[in-house]
């Protein structure tokens, strides 16, 4: 994962997290559930993440783990870009 | 327009018995019948059942009509998690020429619609919709809550089914907690357990199990397993016909999602939590019709008192 991918991680964050923390001060471990996103916020996060990177979660990542936090996001975006190499 | 799913052998024979035998009247649309006499007062008795069990634990009984402010749907969510199953009121507005033009179309069963404007209104999609706003307007809850009991009201679903027990209007009973988190969700668990006795004091093998509501395409498939894995919903299941179980209630716990979206304040200034029980009228009376039998005269003792007390 290239640090260019965590900041564009961060941006699908900001835009669509709809957290009321500054996104920018977030460690890549935080759990943004407990920071306050929303089931539905979730949902928009993982189809801006879908868009930004010109991906499709598979079924089996469609769930609240996989969106937990920076670090989560990062593990399947690896995971897709591994698969697809 | 929704392609109607198929029913099975066995739910394709049960509706026929069902129309054949006048429990209920064909209206040609797949999911809406009118009912008989027999099956109404089936259905009054859990109504009945249901509004003394609600009352007798202090439930403030609300009623509304079948219909929600258009802007209240808006603010809800609804057309976000389930826009597939929601239906809008629309109603003529224009000249007396496109009136004209308008029946001449419609007499010949060609579309209509252009003649059609979006009015304030939409079917009610869930019975508990109305009382969030009803409640917020009031101001802050008093300390432990509130308990309302907004009846068995008509709700739509656009899922036309050859299926009986999947109709597209049907009479969904719901008792609404809002209150403190802790409160509700204990109030939520208490009466799944009062209701799977409630079913099985009137003879239905009713289980408890976990479930997640019909979300739409693929974002909704996260919300369900989300909804799953937390046990936010959990549903009374029978087995009326088909594959599956079918499920007569479910006890919907919401967290802030309503407090948030209507303004709902605790007594000290806290977003209220709030949850739903939704019991279907109709599915009852067919579980109850497909284990005991077509005739309710000849249901055993017990479970008539239970619909008719003396």
């Amino acid at each position: 994962m290239t640090g260019a991918m965590r900041i564009e991680i961060r941006r699908v964050l900001r835009d669509h997290a709809r957290l009321p923390v500054d996104v920018d001060s977030l460690r890549d471990d935080a759990d943004l559930f407990q920071l306050g996103m929303t089931s539905h916020a979730s949902v928009n996060v993982m189809l801006a993440l879908e868009d930004a990177f010109d991906i499709e979660f598979p079924d089996q990542m469609l769930k609240r783990s996989v969106f937990e936090s920076v670090d989560g996001i990062a593990r399947a975006l690896d995971e897709l870009e591994s698969r697809a190499a | 327009m929704a392609s109607p799913r198929p029913a099975t052998a066995d739910q394709a024979e049960f509706l026929e018995q069902l129309l054949g035998d006048g429990l209920l009247v064909d209206s040609g649309v797949q999911g809406i019948y009118g009912k008989g006499e027999r099956f109404e007062e089936v259905r009054m008795g859990i109504d009945a059942l249901l509004t003394r069990t609600a009352a007798g634990l202090g439930a403030e009984r609300l009623r509304f009509p079948p219909l929600l402010p258009r802007r209240q749907l808006e603010a809800s969510g609804y057309l976000s998690s389930f826009p597939h199953l929601a239906g809008s009121i629309f109603a003529f507005e224009g000249t007396e020429a496109e009136a004209a033009l308008q029946q001449e179309r419609a007499g010949a069963h060609e579309d209509w619609s252009e003649f059609q404007q979006m009015t304030d209104l939409v079917l009610m999609p869930a019975a508990c919709y109305p009382v969030y706003p009803a409640i917020a307007a009031r101001g802050a809850l008093p300390p432990g809550g509130v308990f309302v009991d907004a009846g068995g009201s008509w709700v739509f679903r656009h899922e036309p089914s050859g299926d009986p027990a999947r109709l597209q209007m049907f009479h969904q009973h719901e008792l609404v907690r809002l209150g403190e988190p802790e409160r509700v969700l204990q109030w939520r668990d208490e009466w799944a357990e009062r209701g799977l006795e409630l079913l099985r004091r009137l003879g239905l093998a009713a289980e408890l199990d976990r479930a997640s509501d019909p979300f739409f395409g693929r974002g909704g498939r996260m919300l369900a397993t989300n909804q799953r894995e937390r046990a936010l919903k959990l549903e009374l299941l029978v087995q009326i016909a088909g594959p599956e179980p079918t499920a007569l209630a479910s006890f919907n716990h919401h967290e802030d999602h309503f407090g948030s979206t209507y303004g709902i304040e605790l007594a000290d200034g806290g977003v209220a939590h709030t949850a739903c029980l939704g019991f279907g009228h109709e599915r009852i009376v067919l579980a109850l019709l497909r284990t005991h039998g077509l005739d309710p005269g000849t249901w055993p003792e017990p479970v008539r008192r239970e619909l008719s007390p003396a």
